[in-house]
């Protein structure tokens, strides 16, 4: 069974379902939309339970021509990377269209766009052909620029042409690139193709690497963002509405690092090896500044947003380090933003639902008034600062483990952005939680409801779930990481060297597989023990 | 002297015969038919053109030369034949609203379209330089008078006035071109000149530089290339919607037809001096075209000016010179019929009597008021912009790829940046209609049998050109290959 083409259209499926329904009956679309996320989700599950675990390779593929005589093609497939950035995407999903109880306006459409938004993210994570994954990372732009556009906020017209033109800016120069790369395949004696498991093993020129790999690069840090490239976040994120905020922070930041690590790195290993200071540099200007301008913010949302330049400096430093931990790290630590930043983000949506409000300085107190409230954003807010017990812990250290093994002083700098998150985000929730209570307006809001606690629960249980044991998760991972790691340090250990080129070392996680050249740039062992918590 | 008569292979020739008779048949009828019945002219005409498509279809493959060898039948001229009749077609649909509205005589309307068809078919088929200069001129008259055919509307006589004046000044270009092109080869037939300029001391002539110089002003005026385009924004402004939109598709595709055919058989190799030019030609257009449709206020001069910049990125698949950047061409030339017409299909059936500029705030909330008119929109301005799952995204990708492919790199990244800056005016339409609430005393907007069928056809041929151009694009190669060899 196509499993994993069955997990990527099924929504899409459904929102052309949803169109047929009347106008009139809001509960109807409402239950056919969540009944349909869920279901997908509860398909993607599947994924988790038959996903091979020690297999580094490709798993569910799915192959198929689809523009034959430009040897496009229609391949999916998975990995231990990609596996829980779906799982992460099904997931969220499911949870902001239970959480769009305050969506009133249009609701059909609404449904409809979070439908396709859906099948686009995932077909972002599943292609492994470039045209594919393209078409699908363009098909995300859409639905949000549509979500922010109609169910925004007052400037969400300028936030949402921002948004696009920002991302395509970048894309666009990536189409170029992807063309690039699947001619000099061609024009190297193979055929033209775009199949990435192709692709990985063909040998670019570093001079043209160098430029491919900077117009890739540019389009995955605008994504996540990366300092400088990252204006167009806050205001995306201010003028969203809550689910497409959520989607916004927990998955599309993602496919910035997830290009990364699935297409720049394997694809130009030279490339990344000569651009790594800069990105790594950048990653942790983002780290200091993100943490020191959300430190200001007077508006909640803003607030969590900048905190997301932040954290997902983090993810790439990790990235960049270039050995098991800290890539491992930045794939969980992928999620748990994910989760808890996608929990921030609902939670401010329902208190400005009964405030109209996100203003810090408006609350004050409210841990008395609404406890259930109070308890979840407490528990939320420790686990994007990293408490141990927590999932972004096991994330952090990872990283910052990874980090410190090829670059103590930048693992030196990053932690001082864990250090100054956790002022932050302490101080705002001292600020709404606790103190008097200083708005008598606040006095009689109600609690959360019994849908916005179920909404929660399932993230709080995952939170907890990864912080305590997260053993099935890096499990998991493990392999599909070293095989990337492998596939960058191949090209500049022993050039063109046929015993790593073929991938065998993927098969073979020794480390002595290593030429010693590569084992002189990284001393540690690539291999990331089992059951380390 | 003996004046020979050439053997007519009248099965070769059907096409344009059915179309001629078609069109004179219409001319005939409408003397005999009251006002009531003059819709059955467009029946005749549809038939007309039905019947020419299924001929064509018949004969694909095969490849023969009619009229003293001045017209070639191959799969290139056939692919370009089906098209154009496609869009003579899709005009005579989106025309019904239109023609009814502004009280048009609609027998020399449908027939002076059929007439401008037929002057297509000859470009696309020319065999001889002589032939293409019929052809454009038969494409070209109609035009000068349809454009001109809102006789009340001050915009409508400008503009015929300004096609007329403007296209004269082209077509004697052409001609200039054509005569410097004959003294050097001796002779105007597309073969000739190309064995005499396959030994290259012919290069050397002064003669075949300003030939081929003068052959593409001239085309490039009809394409609406800048610094030739200064006719084209008025021209598809002032001119009957409809009109405007057999234009936008049709001359575009006749006269890239005509350079394909002339460059792909008689001129190449493309010599290397004509690659600066045309490099700095390409640019020119694609950053003149979008920049100035950045700041239209009126949809129409919009989508002229955006017309201006696809004619950019042709020219930089034409720049290529390889048969995929050819294929391109042919592929682009399909997808920027169907979003066109598509779109001039929804600015027609929200248009008012005697409205010269339908401004985008009659767009405001459409989204709400009328979905399907709004969603087919949205599908042709995201195609024109380029995005996926569209036809333009799948265009742009074969354009770009052929011209990256011939090492192009630079000129391919400076064409995506234009493209970014035309997805901010595509997209201003889609914020207009779905993000701004409806505003007072907006059209209703007519939605005929007509308009819905070409809105159908449009939105799915767009989205299955960008879902599964397989079909279109072999078939494009099979053509551009029947005349490269």
């Amino acid at each position: 069974m196509p499993l994993l083409s069955l997990i990527t259209f099924l929504p899409a499926v459904g929102a052309a379902g949803l169109l047929v329904l009347p106008r009139k009956r809001q509960d109807l679309i409402r239950g056919a939309a969540l009944g349909v996320s869920v279901l997908t989700f509860l398909l993607s599950l599947k994924l988790f339970t038959d996903f091979q675990v020690g297999v580094g390779q490709m798993q569910f593929v799915e192959e198929m021509a689809w523009i034959p005589s430009f040897g496009i093609r229609y391949k999916l497939g998975i990995d231990g990377i990609s596996l829980f950035l779906v799982l992460l995407t099904t997931f969220l999903t499911a949870i902001a269209i239970g959480a769009s109880t305050g969506v009133v306006h249009r609701i059909k459409e609404y449904m409809v766009v979070m439908l396709l938004l859906e099948t686009g993210m995932i077909g972002v994570f599943v292609a492994l052909d470039l045209v594919l994954f393209y078409v699908f990372w363009e098909a995300t732009l859409l639905p949000m620029y549509f979500l922010i556009g109609i169910w925004g906020g007052p400037r969400r017209i300028y936030a949402t042409i921002k948004f696009v033109l920002y991302t395509m800016a970048g894309s666009l120069l990536m189409l170029v690139a992807i063309i690039a790369v699947g001619l000099l395949h061609a024009q190297a004696g193979g055929e033209i193709t775009f199949d990435l498991t192709v692709l990985m093993h063909a040998e670019i020129p570093p001079a043209i690497q160098w430029w491919l790999f900077l117009a890739f690069a540019l389009a995955f840090a605008i994504k996540v963002p990366l300092f400088p490239f990252h204006t167009w976040l806050p205001d995306a994120h201010v003028e969203a509405p809550t689910a497409a905020s959520v989607l916004l922070a927990g998955v599309i930041l993602k496919m910035g690092t997830y290009g990364f690590l699935r297409f720049a790195l394997p694809l130009f290993p030279q490339a990344t090896m000569t651009f790594l200071p800069w990105i790594s540099g950048l990653a942790l200007v983002g780290i200091v500044y993100g943490a020191w301008v959300a430190m200001v913010q007077p508006d909640l949302k803003s607030l969590v947003a900048y905190s997301s330049v932040s954290h997902l400096g983090l993810v790439i430093l990790g990235i960049f380090a270039l050995n098991g931990e800290g890539i491992a790290g930045s794939v969980l630590q992928m999620v748990n933003h994910g989760l808890s930043t996608g929990a921030l983000f609902l939670m401010v949506g329902m208190i400005y639902e009964r405030r109209h409000t996100r203003m810090i300085a408006d609350y004050g107190g409210l841990f008395r008034v609404i406890p259930f409230f109070g308890g979840t954003f407490l528990l939320v807010v420790l686990s994007s600062i990293g408490l141990p017990g927590l999932n972004g812990f096991v994330g952090e250290f990872l990283i910052l483990l990874g980090t410190f093994r090829v670059h103590p002083l930048y693992a030196l700098v990053a932690v001082t952005g864990i250090v100054w998150a956790a002022w932050y985000m302490l101080g705002m929730v001292r600020r709404v939680l606790f103190g008097p209570l200083t708005h008598p307006e606040n006095a009689d809001i109600s609690d959360l409801t019994w849908n916005e606690r179920i909404v929660l629960v399932p993230v709080l249980v995952l939170i907890v779930w990864i912080g305590v044991y997260p053993a099935p998760f890096l499990r998991r991972m493990e392999a599909s990481v070293e095989r990337v790691i492998v596939q960058v340090k191949r090209q500049q250990a022993v050039q063109g060297s046929e015993f790593i080129v073929q991938g065998t070392a993927a098969m073979n996680p020794e480390p002595s597989t290593m030429s010693p050249e590569a084992s002189s740039m990284n001393p540690e062992p690539l291999t990331l023990s089992r059951g380390r918590r | 002297m003996s004046l020979s008569i050439p053997q007519l292979d009248w099965g070769g020739a059907a096409p344009f015969l059915v179309l001629t008779l078609t069109a004179l048949g219409i001319l005939l009828f409408d003397l005999f038919l009251s006002v009531r019945h003059k819709v059955w002219l467009m029946h005749l005409g549809l038939t007309g053109v039905l019947l020419t498509m299924a001929l064509l279809v018949s004969g694909f493959g095969d490849q023969k030369r009619v009229v003293g060898e001045m017209l070639i039948l191959d799969d290139f001229s056939r692919f370009f034949h089906l098209l154009f009749l496609l869009i003579a077609a899709l005009t005579f649909l989106v025309s019904v609203k239109d023609v009814e509205q502004e009280r048009i005589h609609r027998g020399e309307y449908y027939a002076l379209v059929l007439f401008a068809t037929l002057g297509m078919m000859v470009m696309a088929s020319a065999a001889d330089l002589i032939m293409l200069f019929l052809g454009l001129e038969a494409l070209s008259i109609p035009l000068y008078i349809l454009s001109g055919f809102l006789r009340g509307q001050l915009t409508s006589n400008e503009a015929a006035l300004k096609y007329l004046l403007l296209g004269a000044f082209a077509s004697a270009f052409l001609l200039y071109g054509i005569a410097f092109l004959y003294g050097s080869a001796g002779s105007t037939r597309l073969d000739r000149i190309a064995a005499h300029l396959s030994h290259g001391a012919a290069w050397e002539n002064p003669l075949v530089f300003f030939g081929i110089g003068l052959l593409l002003v001239g085309l490039a005026f009809k394409i609406g290339a800048v610094p030739f385009h200064m006719w084209l924004p008025d021209v598809y402004e002032g001119a009957p919607t409809s009109v405007t939109a057999f234009m936008i598709a049709g001359t575009k595709a006749a006269a890239f037809a005509a350079l394909l055919r002339v460059f792909g058989t008689a001129l190449t190799p493309l010599h290397a001096e004509w690659v600066a030019p045309l490099w700095i030609l390409a640019l020119l257009t694609m950053g003149v075209g979008n920049v100035a449709a950045l700041t239209q206020q009126s949809i129409k001069r919009m989508l002229a000016y955006s017309s201006i910049a696809h004619a950019g990125y042709l020219l930089v698949a034409f720049l290529a010179g390889t048969s995929r950047g050819f294929s391109s061409i042919l592929f682009y030339l399909v997808v920027y019929a169907f979003m066109n017409l598509g779109a001039f299909a929804v600015i027609i059936a929200l248009a008012r009597q005697g409205e010269e500029r339908p401004t985008l705030s009659a767009y405001a909330g459409l989204g709400f008021r009328h979905p399907v008119l709004a969603f087919s929109m949205a599908v042709f301005m995201f195609s024109l912009a380029g995005l996926p799952p569209t036809g333009g995204f799948m265009g742009k990708l074969y354009i770009f790829s052929a011209a990256v492919e011939a090492n192009y790199v630079g000129l391919v990244v400076l064409a995506v940046l234009c493209s970014l800056i035309s997805v901010f005016f595509y997209l201003r339409v889609v914020v207009v209609m779905y993000m701004e609430e409806p505003r007072e005393g907006q059209p209703n907007p007519v939605f005929s049998p007509a308009i819905l069928i070409t809105l159908f056809l449009a939105t799915a041929a767009t989205l299955q050109l960008g879902l599964l151009p397989a079909g279109v694009w072999d078939l494009a190669v099979r053509s551009v290959r029947s005349f490269l060899g």
